[in-house]
């Protein structure tokens, strides 16, 4: 099939190919436009720490201490006081309906008891429903409130702040603020290139197959590859100007770093980009009219969203699901993508991924161009 | 070409799963020729237009287009073979002038520019150049179609259905062309529904269920099918059409407008009943020439029995 190639014909394919992306301005917006838009709503949007989560305070105590434990807690910037309950039940409440996520109950002579050395108990009702919403601020609540009262208890009280068993050290690797966004930004990167990679080039082919004009195509002497190749071209420079974008953004806006190599960045977006077009490709063999590849390509894209790693962390599924994640082209350069940037990787570090994306796209291109093979005739 | 037949195929048989969308068909085509090719919808037309230009391979059967293998040599022949879809198949989001460019690259075309440019001069659509496909009328679509699978200069064109939905005038020009291709030594081969443009063809092939029906001279198809018509003037046709169908010797009565022709295969028993209501005097009769028409009404409602029995004969 390839005896015979004519770069003619293949330029005059790709030429077309950009013809119509540019007179298309909707699905040109939606393959610029719209990761940029993705990337600013989702890396501002989306916090899994987050911050300033209504809270209400029982005061059954109103000594310096206990206002040292309030001010300590509303300074961590987790908590934000929104008023006083009395009473457990207007606490309960207060979960219930969702106006407050924490209440805080500083019980009666609370400070005397501490004073006594007693270990009174503060209690912090939280709203567990959203585990994701409130774990961040349980996780980091003891340590605000032995700080606040260590500073509190000088002179020869100081010795009841060494007292609690044991303190909590939390240790953020690789993003010392927590900040999400240098989590999802590289994320993104991974999910918005499948997302357009698939579908674009899915619909590019099936749309020549509905519209009749594969059936002009055929009858000239053009050679599938030619064809295939042309119109698959020009949606690898469209996947090269979204990723530019979005360096460029991560960088800029959002601070992500990039610590590691470029050529090992290079490699996996590179083998990233081929599997997903061939994915598309892959569709397009099925799928009999555009609606169809739309939807073909959107199953494909809820695994890489929920099964790759980007949403809920890898090693938190079952084995049954972690197979299936391996599968998935999303899940390899989505480690790639934060070993590199984050993580300082270099090509070695990555060689594991890129061989995942090598096997991955061996399999999905044997199976199209069998299909594609039965199709034409 | 040395070659007196651009095509020649027998036996040419295909399969969609269980269906058998063509079954067996022989065609032979001489060069200049223009061959109708008729026939019902979903008998099998395009199909088998699709093996003759090599984008389908026939499951059975063999034989050559333009002297090439219609089984191997698929490449050799899209280089010659103009071929016109049945619906608009170039790209309505491309101006007429880029369809053109592209099917030139398509065949890699010397001289492209100067043929695109006579192309849009040869269609009138020079100052239109620039105007995307999608907006044009069905009747300027089909004209940039037949202009595009011109372009190349191909020896054989395989029309299939070209004028459906176009308005009379510009079929009445299609046709022009057709005829002014066929004087310079194109083959074409041509599908369609209407009468009227059967008669224009040289041949004509009548195919129905994949099957063929009938081939030959135009001219000599009626004469084939064998019927002898009457042609009846007078008061309450529609009285008699119920009534002639139940008499002997009857096979078909077609209404054309104010009058009907009846037709049988029979001459004998068809000339027996005619005399009997000639002598009612409520009508006037007179036997005519069989015409085209009739003899394809007679095919196509006859379809079934004809190729379980005189069929075979009509086709030989």
């Amino acid at each position: 099939m390839t005896l015979g190639f004519s770069l003619k014909r293949f330029g005059a394919v790709l030429y077309k190919e950009f013809i119509q992306m540019r007179r298309d301005r909707i699905t040109f917006g939606m393959m610029i436009g719209l990761p940029i838009i993705q990337l600013f709503l989702f890396g501002f949007a989306i916090n899994a720490d987050p911050r300033n989560l209504p809270t209400l305070v029982e005061m059954g105590d109103n000594g310096p201490l206990s206002r040292a434990v309030i001010a300590g807690m509303q300074n961590s910037s987790y908590f934000a006081f929104k008023g006083a309950v009395t009473g457990a039940g207007e606490g309960e409440e207060a979960l219930r309906r969702g106006t407050a996520n924490f209440v805080v109950v500083i019980p009666e002579d609370f400070e005397r008891d501490v004073v006594r050395g007693n270990k009174p108990e503060i209690l912090v009702a939280a709203d567990a429903s959203d585990p994701s919403a409130t774990g961040g601020a349980v996780a980091a609540l003891s340590g605000i409130v032995n700080v606040a009262i260590s500073e509190t208890l000088t002179g020869p009280l100081a010795q009841q702040a060494g007292s609690p068993p044991f303190s909590m050290v939390v240790h953020r690797e690789y993003n010392p603020e927590g900040k999400t966004s240098t989590n999802i930004v590289p994320g993104l990167l991974a999910i918005i290139l499948s997302m357009t990679m698939v579908m674009i080039t899915a619909v590019a082919i099936v749309k020549e197959t509905e519209r009749g004009t594969m059936e002009m195509l055929i009858a000239t002497p053009v050679k599938p590859l030619e064809v295939m190749l042309g119109k698959i071209l020009p949606y690898v420079f469209v996947g090269y100007v979204q990723t530019v974008v979005f360096l460029a953004a991560a960088s800029l806006v959002f601070g992500v770093p990039f610590e590691g190599s470029v050529w090992a960045f290079f490699l996996g977006f590179n083998l990233f980009i081929v599997v997903n077009l061939a994915l598309g490709f892959l569709i397009s063999t099925a799928a009999k009219s555009q609606m169809q590849a739309m939807q073909l390509s959107f199953f494909t894209i809820l695994p890489s969203i929920l099964l790759s790693g980007f949403m809920f962390p890898f090693a938190g599924m079952p084995g049954w699901a972690q197979f299936i994640g391996q599968a998935v082209p999303a899940t390899h350069f989505l480690r790639v993508v934060r070993k590199v940037m984050l993580k300082g990787g270099e090509v070695a570090d990555v060689t594991g991924e890129l061989w995942a994306l090598v096997a991955i796209l061996v399999v999905i291109s044997a199976i199209a161009m069998l299909r594609y093979r039965q199709t034409l005739d | 070409m040395s070659e007196p037949l651009v095509i020649d195929v027998h036996g040419l048989t295909k399969n969609f799963g269980p269906k058998r969308v063509v079954d067996h068909f022989d065609i032979q085509v001489p060069k200049g020729a223009i061959y109708g090719f008729l026939g019902p919808n979903g008998s099998g037309k395009t199909t088998t237009i699709r093996m003759l230009c090599g984008l389908l391979t026939p499951d059975e059967g063999e034989g050559t287009c333009l002297g090439f293998d219609v089984r191997k040599q698929a490449e050799q022949i899209k280089e010659q073979v103009g071929y016109m879809t049945q619906k608009f198949s170039y790209y309505e989001d491309l101006s007429i002038r880029e369809n053109l460019d592209f099917v030139a690259r398509m065949y890699r075309l010397d001289r492209r520019k100067q043929r695109v440019d006579r192309a849009l001069a040869d269609l009138g659509l020079a100052d239109r150049q620039k105007q995307l496909a999608g907006s044009l009328s069905g009747g300027w679509k089909q004209r940039l179609a037949l202009a595009a699978c011109l372009l190349h200069e191909p020896k054989l064109l395989l029309l299939d259905e070209p004028t459906a939905g176009v308005d009379p005038k510009a079929r009445r020009d299609f046709w022009d062309e057709i005829r002014r291709l066929s004087a310079i030594g194109v083959t074409v081969l041509v599908s369609t529904h209407y009468m009227d443009e059967a008669v224009q063809c040289d041949f004509i092939t009548y195919i129905a269920y994949g099957k063929k029906l009938i081939d030959g001279p135009s001219a000599k198809i009626p004469e084939m099918v064998g019927l002898e018509t009457w042609r009846v003037e007078g008061p309450e046709l529609a009285r008699l059409e119920d009534r002639l169908l139940t008499e002997p010797g009857v096979v078909q009565v077609a209404r054309f407008g104010t009058v009907l022709h009846v037709s049988g295969t029979d001459k004998a028993a068809l000339g027996a009943t005619v005399e009997r209501l000639k002598a009612e005097g409520t009508h006037r009769w007179s036997l005519q020439v069989a015409g085209l028409e009739e003899a394809f009404i007679y095919l196509m409602t006859g379809a079934r029995d004809n190729f379980a029995g005189d069929g075979g004969k009509a086709a030989a």
